[in-house]
């Protein structure tokens, strides 16, 4: 398929139906709201639902639904839709179903802004919902990626019968860039019937199926955590997903930066490399499972004098950082919020004061 | 190569519209692009701007400060971009709104009366195809050929409009060449 000039909110749209996923429900916020308008009148042509629920709360709980059926099924949001939508996470974590969520970030917390941010990164991976659950999170820096990673997310969450987020910003969602769309994938989940309520006459299968996620049995309780803890173990070795960057040469600094906000620090290094100076990246694709043995790795380069995570929040993924660097260099944090993207510049600055 | 164009206005003047059919002819040249709107908290009839990256090599930072070449519909948009943009860059200035010049010397400044030439083509609404010709045709920045398959693929759903907007290039590239 030749290549297509989209916004990135409609080519989500479109990634989730050739994913095979035709059950849509959302509430419109600011800045993806266009994905709403995009399947409104494109899930009908392919014979898909969407369905605009009363508020997010319903809308989380209108995945559970679909999901507990056996659908492929998605929303998108933005922040404080995804607060919202918690609840129904952990609901849908605890019971073992697939679902994919999008959020299109915005300044936080509260209401805060409408424009590109990474404030929600903390509660993506580790706050997403009550008890012991976690999600697969995946952030594309550019709209091919995000086109990528929603179709990844349907065949991952169901694989892990667990919920799997793409994580992007504002930018992501509001940029036009090219996009070439994979193959279509299978409509269908494929197993399906481990899970599924849908009618004993529907399945190869003897099992009864029960979605649930209430064990008052402690014992069976801590069973099912085990069972999601084993899941959360074999996606931080089976499916860290990360971009190293310039990390061939002899390097002073090291970045650490994902999304948009790695794209700007791609530029500043290709300036400072232009200068004489070596800095690289290591970009996470995921957030959860975050990719610790890469950034660990890169900061033992005996050139590295210091490791910086560039963001656009107030210093979240610096903890990880921090974690997989185990304290043997200087970790610190650059960034800004609300709307405010550092510029190359501004990057370039930072890093030549930290590294010197 | 990269360069970046802004494109400046009024809401209304079909600034987002111009930036997103440069982005499409760069990618039927082969370039990569990104098109990035503002989306503040604007109000109806507020400021409207879009920037389009072009370049040879993948796009890093789509976030811009300096432009190499400005496209400035409305008279606040000149003032407050026409400094920032690259020496040797190109400002186009819709003269029909914009009585004063960029105050520049190190730029290629263009004004054109476009309301006034859509006016006579037909219809003012065809006043954005005139400038984004006339700046296409100064800057070379893509060719006129890819430029008209764009426009006609944009209005491929208003067939009715593709002639007078095929004449507004026309009328464009005559008021952008030098």
């Amino acid at each position: 398929m030749p290549k297509v000039l989209m916004k990135g909110n409609e080519a989500i749209g479109e990634a989730a139906i050739r994913a095979g996923c035709l059950n849509y429900f959302a509430y419109p916020i600011t800045p993806q709201s266009e994905v709403a308008e995009y399947l409104v009148r494109r899930m009908p042509e392919v014979g898909g639902v969407f369905l605009q629920g009363e508020s997010e709360v319903a809308v989380g709980y209108m995945l559970f639904g679909a999901a507990g059926a056996g659908a492929r099924v998605f929303t998108t949001s933005s922040s404080p839709g995804i607060s919202l939508m918690s609840e129904a996470i952990s609901y849908i974590a605890g019971a073992q179903c697939p679902a994919v969520f999008v959020n299109i970030v915005r300044g936080g917390p509260g209401l805060g802004g409408i424009l590109p941010s990474q404030g929600d990164y903390f509660q993506a991976t580790k706050g997403i919902g009550h008890g012991d659950c976690r999600m697969l999170v995946m952030a594309p820096a550019s709209v091919q990626e995000a086109v990528e990673m929603v179709m990844k997310a349907f065949p991952l969450a169901e694989k892990y019968r667990n919920p799997v987020m793409v994580l992007g910003d504002g930018l992501i969602g509001q940029m036009m860039e090219p996009v070439e769309f994979p193959d279509h994938l299978k409509s269908e989940p494929t197993n399906k019937d481990a899970w599924s309520t849908n009618g004993m006459d529907h399945r190869n299968s003897k099992k009864r199926n029960i979605v649930k996620s209430l064990f008052l049995d402690p014992a069976l309780l801590n069973d099912n955590n085990l069972q999601l803890k084993a899941k959360y173990d074999q996606m931080r070795s089976d499916e860290v997903m990360f971009e190293a960057y310039n990390t061939d040469s002899e390097y002073k600094g090291l970045v650490v930066s994902f999304g948009t906000m790695s794209r700007v620090c791609r530029t500043a290094i290709d300036l400072m490399k232009a200068d004489g100076i070596e800095i690289a990246m290591i970009r996470p694709k995921t957030l959860f499972p975050f990719p610790e043995k890469a950034v660990a790795d890169a900061s033992k380069k005996p050139t590295c004098t210091h490791i910086i995570s560039v963001e656009m929040n107030m210093g979240q993924m610096v903890e990880d950082v921090d974690l997989s660097v185990k304290g043997h260099l200087p970790v610190s944090w650059y960034g800004k919020c609300g709307g405010e993207i550092p510029t190359p510049e501004e990057i370039i600055d930072v890093v030549k004061s930290r590294i010197a | 190569m990269q360069s970046e164009v802004m494109f400046a206005g009024f809401g209304g003047q079909g600034i987002l519209v111009m930036g997103k059919i440069l982005a499409h002819a760069a990618m039927e040249e082969k370039y990569e692009v990104a098109w990035v709107p503002s989306y503040g908290p604007e109000m109806r009839g507020g400021t409207a701007y879009c920037t389009v990256v072009i370049a040879d090599h993948p796009i890093g930072s789509p976030i811009i400060k300096n432009p190499k070449h400005l496209v400035a519909m409305n008279g606040p948009s000149l003032e407050k971009f026409a400094p920032t943009v690259k020496k040797g860059g190109v400002i186009f200035i819709n003269r029909s709104l914009i009585s004063f010049g960029a105050n520049r010397d190190d730029v290629d400044e263009l004004a054109v009366k476009i309301m006034e030439i859509a006016k006579d083509l037909g219809s003012v609404k065809a006043a954005n195809i005139v400038a984004l010709s006339a700046f296409v045709a100064r800057s070379g920045i893509v060719s006129m050929e890819a430029l008209k398959h764009c426009i006609k693929e944009e209005f491929s759903n208003k067939p009715k409009l593709i002639p007078l907007n095929m004449e507004a290039v026309v009328a464009g590239e005559k008021a952008g060449k030098k």
